[in-house]
């Protein structure tokens, strides 16, 4: 009998601040350990928390673009627990009243169809700092640079059924906080990271089965795996007549499979109460109205746009829109070739996304701008070159050795579209292969192309095929 | 040198009569002679002093200064004091130099005051009696086989024996009225959020709110004024601007709507004590002062509901003490859960301990609705009492404490008769509202303290009818026998 999964997430969002949550310190990454933590965020004796408010404004505006009620009250509370990196015995956090409630995403499923997933909440709270065990023999370090860092927690409701509904969930997440600009969306340094809750029932069942918690989820392959690992370890536990034990599972990416944490680090009761050294945070209705007149225009709402109004292909829109860098970057560029919209298209997906992958950049760090680039499909338009040409100007662009229209005068590369010199390389091409026209005029009508290279191969490339195509014709029908 | 009145002091130090210096050391002398019979101070920082005090001593001859420059203080050890011991009377904190200045602090110091010194305090300010300090118990100045009250009892020691004109202090829950009124001197807690906590070692959130000790209505206001205002750093802060107490001092009291809650005339009371206060209502009637009987029908109920309130804060606020970063830490711990374990058991006396329990216990899973939840609807209640009250009247008088000074051991063993001392404050530290303490009499040779209580954020009103009534008495100006100062 077959299993269906059911699949909750909860995102840890890096808020894009520039100060911590409720210290002045810098939320920079990398810097030298504990040169980023106040005293603040040590927990010294008498201090207190102050919270940013560039932090508040970016979870409304997330919520605003999940469409989800905003809580013009909310509280910060504290959840207590014991580790050495949670300097004050308590992480800040929104436990009763979050500032976003309920709302919702949308993603195509594996056939391709519009799916809902409903967002539970979104909380503000601030990051721990981090335990480093393996640098010394007896002791752990700690560094508090992290301690303090705003993040936005966001909680789906579990209407994922496959490890893709998942990925597809979060793709779309980490596409719509880069192009909220509040996130960096920096997996690798930890920005964007997920814990994923797993259960799976018999197929068609109502009642969710007990699920875990799998945890340290830094890498889409990661969750698709760790959650495919997780159905796959379920179904073998019921499945032999045991029962799922509902813990936390740590993802071990070099195994690839999942492990219990030690029991003993789950049995917290973290007393949350109110944090009495912070006010409610309240927003008013002005502040709201002014946050979602300069909301950017969102991912669905482009990609539709791209389609109706461009005239681009489904598909190509879908790519275009799927993440903020692409999609500026396709705008900037379309935005100076009006009426060539799918040429800018096709090469933004095909040449650019080439590039920028063989160099693991992304279009915010393109060697070529989009104006640059404008500037050689210009030149494709005009039929100074052709298609095949402004790929090895594209090579030189981003190389650095200067702009298309350099770059075609210097090395020469200007289409041939002058009818009498092309007809002086075509008589030598033709009467220089008596054969291939003696076979072409017994009916072989397909030597065309043959002659067709012929031509362009004498001129270098730089013949305007379709004249070449044009004038050849003529002088092969012509009677001998 | 006379320390009744800084603006006795202040016009002194102006006509040239003395300078801070010699002010200073007359101060650091008193210290010197008879701290070590009332354990006052836990650390006296007599050379930053003098340098201070030099210091003021030439913005008084440039002239540009403040009532305060040159007036020597000290501070409650709850206060960090940046490079100095702050140890919040804690074997936890017993060498911890604190690495900044309490907001209290700098705008003190802004204003030319010279730090003396920093007093003993019941630990992490958990206590009624200042028996709880792991640096040893305060005396009370008027028999030191008698407790000064706490926490802040070392403050009030040292001004009630004429070692400092004045000191600061901390009331969560009647912690500067009380030992004002133990130790016959003038207690002032402001209103929640009118002084920032920023640097003030935290016991309660909530309910903690500096003050001043010292000797006359007149001087609180002058170091109030100095002490408040909004601070961004402390969200709980208040944004209102701050009176000038000390200019609105003066006036009659004539028609000055004074109520009496039923609840504060409890059997419990000592009869000196009431016979005190009577006498001390009588002259205010007398000054054309109208009595009102009103009801706080929940009094009862602060006591417990602070005792479920302030542990539950502290137990999360002391959690930053762990032997991790700064703190007493255990020797040679066996793994984190033995650094922890003994390293707090170690740091923190008995009934800081009991307070951490019990707030654990009250924020559990299972309790929280019980015991937090229910307090907090308790607190709004009591609040609503008092917000009712003030409908009809402009201050609340009773009793700051029901008994003088008792004798030190007699309640250690027994902590809800020790929490029961504090009924007539602790409402007042639920609701946040304003409140001082000043001394009204004698009952048995021990001073008594008349608790004025006024609606949020009207010191001025509480200051003004404590200093009219310092000008129809001269209780606060008493001494005890073995402090005054040709003793």
């Amino acid at each position: 009998m077959s299993w269906e999964a059911v699949i909750g997430l909860e995102v840890h969002v890096q808020l894009a601040t520039n100060s911590k949550i409720f210290s002045g310190s810098a939320t920079a990454y990398g810097a030298p350990p504990n040169t980023q933590a106040s005293l603040i965020d040590l927990g010294s004796p008498g201090v207190l928390p102050v919270l940013n408010r560039q932090a508040v404004l970016m979870a409304v505006r997330f919520g605003l673009a999940i469409d989800a009620v905003i809580n013009q009250r909310s509280v910060f509370a504290r959840k207590n627990y014991f580790y050495p990196d949670l300097p004050k015995g308590y992480q800040i956090s929104q436990y009763e009243i979050p500032i976003v409630g309920a709302g919702h995403l949308q993603i195509n499923d594996a056939d391709g169809n519009a799916r809902e997933i409903r967002i539970t909440r979104a909380h503000l709270e601030e990051d721990a700092g981090k335990s480093i065990h393996d640098e010394r023999e007896a002791s752990s370090g700690i560094d508090l640079n992290r301690a303090g860092t705003p993040l936005l927690e966001v909680v789906t409701e579990p209407d994922m059924r496959s490890a893709g509904e998942a990925v597809a969930v979060l793709r779309k997440l980490h596409s719509l906080v880069r192009y909220l600009d509040v996130c960096d969306g920096n997996m690798q340094e930890g920005s964007f990271r997920c814990d994923a809750n797993v259960s799976i029932r018999r197929q068609g069942a109502e009642a969710y089965g007990t699920r875990a918690e799998i945890k340290n989820l830094n890498s889409f392959r990661f969750i698709e795996k760790a959650i495919n690992f997780e159905i796959e370890r379920q179904s073998e536990v019921l499945e032999s007549g045991g029962s799922v034990v509902q813990e936390t599972r740590l993802y071990d990416a070099a195994r690839d499979e999942t492990r219990p944490m030690r029991s003993k680090e789950e049995a917290n009761d973290y007393r949350y109460f109110p944090d009495p050294d912070l006010l409610p945070v309240v927003i008013d209705d002005a502040t709201i109205a002014d946050i979602r007149a300069a909301l950017p225009e969102l991912p669905d709402a482009k990609m539709q746009r791209l389609q109706s109004s461009l005239g681009l292909s489904a598909y190509d829109a879908q790519v275009l829109t799927s993440n903020k860098a692409t999609a500026y970057y396709f705008e900037a560029l379309a935005a100076q070739l009006p009426g060539h919209e799918k040429l800018a298209a096709n090469w933004v997906l095909g040449e650019l996304t080439a590039m920028l992958n063989k160099h693991d950049l992304d279009e915010e760090h393109s060697r070529v701008s989009p104006a640059q680039l404008a500037g050689l499909l210009q030149r494709i338009v005009d039929q100074t070159i052709s298609g095949k040409i402004a790929k090895d100007v594209f090579e030189a662009m981003w190389d650095g050795e200067g702009n298309a229209d350099e770059i075609i005068a210097a090395k020469g590369l200007q289409q041939i579209t002058d009818t009498s010199a092309l007809e002086g390389v075509i008589d030598e091409v033709v009467e220089g292969n008596p054969k291939q026209l003696e076979q072409y005029r017994q009916g072989k009508q397909q030597l065309l192309g043959y002659f067709v290279g012929q031509v362009m191969k004498a001129t270098a490339g730089k013949a305007n095929p379709a004249e070449v195509n044009r004038l050849l014709k003529i002088r092969l029908d012509a009677s001998p | 040198m006379n320390l009744d009145s800084l603006v006795g002091l202040a016009d002194g130090l102006r006509r040239g009569d003395f300078s801070s210096e010699e002010l200073t050391r007359h101060c650091l002398d008193r210290i010197e002679q008879h701290d070590a019979g009332l354990n006052a101070f836990i650390t006296v920082t007599a050379d930053s002093a003098l340098a201070a005090a030099r210091e003021a001593d030439q913005k008084l001859r440039n002239g540009a200064t403040h009532a305060l420059t040159g007036i020597p203080l000290a501070h409650k050890d709850i206060f960090c004091t940046d490079g100095v011991l702050t140890t919040c009377g804690s074997k936890m904190l017993e060498n911890f130099i604190a690495p900044y200045d309490a907001t209290v602090v700098t705008r003190l110091r802004e204003h030319g005051v010279v730090m003396l010194g920093k007093t003993n305090m019941d630990e992490f300010a958990m206590g009624s009696s200042n028996e709880s300090s792991f640096f040893g118990a305060v005396r009370n100045p008027w028999n030191t086989d008698l407790v000064p009250g706490g926490s802040s009892g070392g403050s009030a020691a040292a001004v009630a024996a004429g070692l400092v004109p004045v000191a600061t202090g901390t009331d969560t829950g009647g912690s500067v009225r009380q030992p004002a009124a133990l130790t016959g001197i003038t207690g002032m807690k402001p209103t929640y959020g009118r002084v920032s906590r920023y640097g003030m070692i935290a016991f309660a959130s909530s309910l903690d709110q500096a003050g001043v000790l010292c000797r006359s209505a007149r001087d609180a206001a002058l170091v109030l004024e100095a002490m408040a205002g909004f601070d961004e750093r402390d969200s709980t802060s208040a944004p209102a601007a701050v009176p000038a107490f000390s200019q609105q001092l003066d006036g009659d009291i004539a028609g000055l709507r004074i109520g009496l809650p039923a609840q504060f005339d409890t059997p419990d009371i000592d009869r000196g004590v009431s016979a005190a206060l009577a006498a001390a209502l009588q002259s205010l009637v007398d000054e054309g002062a109208e009595l009102v009987d009103i009801e706080l029908p929940h009094t009862p109920l602060s006591v417990p509901a602070y005792y479920v309130v302030a542990p539950a804060e502290c137990s999360s606020n002391l959690s930053r003490f762990d032997g991790v970063r700064f703190g007493h830490r255990c020797d040679n711990p066996r793994d984190l859960e033995d650094l922890y374990r003994r390293s707090r058991t170690e740091g923190f006396g008995a009934e800081v301990t009991r307070r951490i329990l019990t707030g654990t216990y009250v924020l559990s899973a299972g309790y929280f609705d019980a015991y937090y939840l229910q307090a907090q609807k308790v607190r709004a209640l009591i609040n609503a009492d008092f917000q009712s009250a003030f409908a009809h009247v402009d201050v609340i008088i009773g009793p700051t404490s029901p008994t003088p000074a008792f004798a030190l051991g007699a309640k250690t063993d027994d902590p809800v008769t020790m929490y029961l001392n504090d009924i007539f404050t602790i409402g007042v530290s639920l609701a946040g509202l304003p409140a001082a303490s000043v001394p009204c009499g004698f009952a048995d040779g021990l001073p008594v303290g008349m608790q004025i209580i006024g609606d949020h954020f009207d010191e001025s009103r509480v200051l003004k009818v404590a200093h009219r009534y310092q000008q129809l008495t001269d209780w606060h100006l008493r001494r005890p026998p073995a402090y005054r100062s040709d003793a």
